[in-house]
């Protein structure tokens, strides 16, 4: 119930980009690059006091069963939106007036968790980038599942429909306990909400460490370490 | 049109004492005025107005094949703009990232609570459905739309009837409705979303406190029965937020939910 799928995490998978990584959760596989600092075009939309972080997710057609269509759609957008979010907060973008910095997300394979695990790829290819950080964030969809919360959800899990069927929490966590992201779907009754919070916090202090180690140059596979599958 | 720094200081400095620059204590919402009726043609419409900011709301009603994982449930969209009418800030176009995000968010708020009873909207399991299409526009943008657009979004629904459904032409008479209205329920989701500015929270913002803040949560909440349950959450702006932040929101919505909510439904059923 509070165990997080096997991680992978892996950085610099992409040669070309200033900044890379790769963050598996179970069946949730993300890759993320990064361009930048670089100068905004077109110039009207530069910040005078502050860089920005634009991010672009995309769910790879053949990640899902049906085959997704190519392209940016509503939910890609909205997820985008929640990215830059997780991640401007934790960025030092006063150092970069003017300029823009490209994060580009893909999901391999998804079985839920597709944006936390986007968050997490990202913020460890914004590292891997040198980019100022005032802190690392982790992310985590809290589940629950009927009256249970479950850390980690998968599609399985999200597709309960008996009892009060199933909520998405996903967070966004930095590592000093601030949330930077948060979305919630579902039926949860105000005074559980609480609990929710502290699981979110307990894993995403997990996943700090897989993506710390990932950023020292390790090649993370949780699979590959004798744990179960 | 940016906020100019010094405004932004003095909000952010008065908050600081709980003060607002109209008088209003942090978690007061200005005067929300309902109307329906707003279009003949839709089959449910409302205009909501909380202080000067005004929406427009048009329930359409269609009819379509289910989706293959829901065969016996309708179908529901909800799609929102900002006209160039709102104000200087919006330009003609597609709908740009804030009013998608609008729109998702209205759109879950009334998706999860289970509002809509949706197997009631199935007139032939796996060949026909009835689809819900609720259109909003902001014509003017004085802060908080989000929320205006969940009222408004209620309110079209709760007023909104069906159209005349030829079974043998499988068509809608348009311009024809029944005394039915939507299979509501009484779950009935509250939009409401809170503002940081500085490390102060806020309700209800004008535009110019809107401006000043740099982190905000929405929160769809619904009482089912005795205890109030969270449907929604989106955070949003590029600034983070603490637990307690989260705990005191979560507070704070309950108590504004206790005070909104029924003078919403009184506002509904005075104009029945």
């Amino acid at each position: 119930m509070d165990e997080i799928r096997p991680m992978r995490a892996e950085v610099g998978i992409i040669p070309n980009a200033d900044g890379s990584a790769l963050f598996a959760s179970g069946k949730t596989v993300a890759i993320a690059a990064v361009y930048g600092p670089k100068q905004l075009h077109p110039a009207n939309k530069r910040k005078p006091d502050r860089g920005i972080i634009r991010c672009e997710y995309n769910m790879l057609p053949f990640s899902v069963s049906d085959r997704a269509r190519p392209g940016p759609s509503r939910r890609s957008k909205e997820i985008s939106l929640v990215t830059e979010s997780a991640l401007s907060a934790v960025t030092d973008l006063s150092r970069f007036p003017g300029s823009v910095i490209d994060v580009q997300i893909m999901i391999l394979q998804a079985d839920a968790g597709t944006r936390c695990a986007g968050v997490n790829a990202a913020a460890m290819a914004l590292a891997h980038a040198g980019i100022v950080m005032r802190e690392m964030v982790s992310s985590i969809a809290i589940g629950k599942i009927d009256d249970k919360i479950v850390v980690d959800i998968t599609k399985e899990e999200e597709d309960w429909t008996e009892g009060e069927g199933s909520t998405d929490i996903p967070f966004s966590i930095t590592s000093n306990n601030e949330v930077t992201h948060l979305q919630l779907d579902g039926y949860i009754q105000t005074k559980r909400f609480k609990e929710a919070i502290d699981a979110a916090k307990n894993a995403c202090s997990k996943i700090l460490e897989i993506q710390s180690r990932a950023l020292k140059g390790e090649i993370v596979d949780e699979n590959k370490g004798g744990k179960k599958k | 049109m940016k906020i100019s720094n010094i405004n932004k200081r003095k909000i952010t400095e008065l908050l600081k004492e709980g003060k607002r620059l109209d008088g209003r204590k942090p978690f007061d919402i200005r005067d929300v005025e309902i109307e329906t009726g707003v279009s003949n043609k839709a089959e449910g419409s409302a205009r909501v107005r909380i202080g000067k900011t005004e929406v427009i709301v048009g329930v359409k009603m269609g009819v379509q094949e289910p989706y293959p994982d829901h065969q016996d449930e309708g179908t529901m969209m909800v799609s929102m703009e900002f006209s160039p009418a709102a104000g200087e800030r919006y330009e003609l176009g597609p709908p740009k990232i804030e009013a998608i995000e609008t729109s998702r968010v209205v759109d879950r708020g009334l998706r999860e609570s289970g509002f809509i009873d949706w197997k009631k909207l199935c007139i032939e399991e796996g060949e026909k459905v009835w689809s819900v299409m609720v259109d909003i526009y902001c014509i003017n943008d004085d802060g908080n739309v989000l929320d205006a657009c969940g009222i408004g979004a209620l309110v079209a629904l709760k007023t909104a009837k069906f159209p005349v459904y030829d079974k043998k032409e499988g068509a809608i008479k348009y311009g024809e409705l029944t005394k039915d209205s939507l299979p509501l329920t009484d779950n009935v989701p509250l939009t409401m979303t809170f503002y940081k500015i500085g490390d102060s929270l806020v309700f209800d913002p004008t535009r110019e406190e809107e401006d000043s803040a740099e982190a905000r949560l929405t929160l769809s909440i619904s009482q089912p029965k005795k205890e109030k349950i969270i449907n929604s959450m989106q955070k949003g702006g590029i600034v983070s937020m603490t637990t307690d932040d989260l705990n005191n929101i979560i507070d704070e919505s309950e108590k504004v939910y206790n005070k909104l909510f029924p003078d919403i439904e009184k506002k509904i059923k005075g104009l029945k």
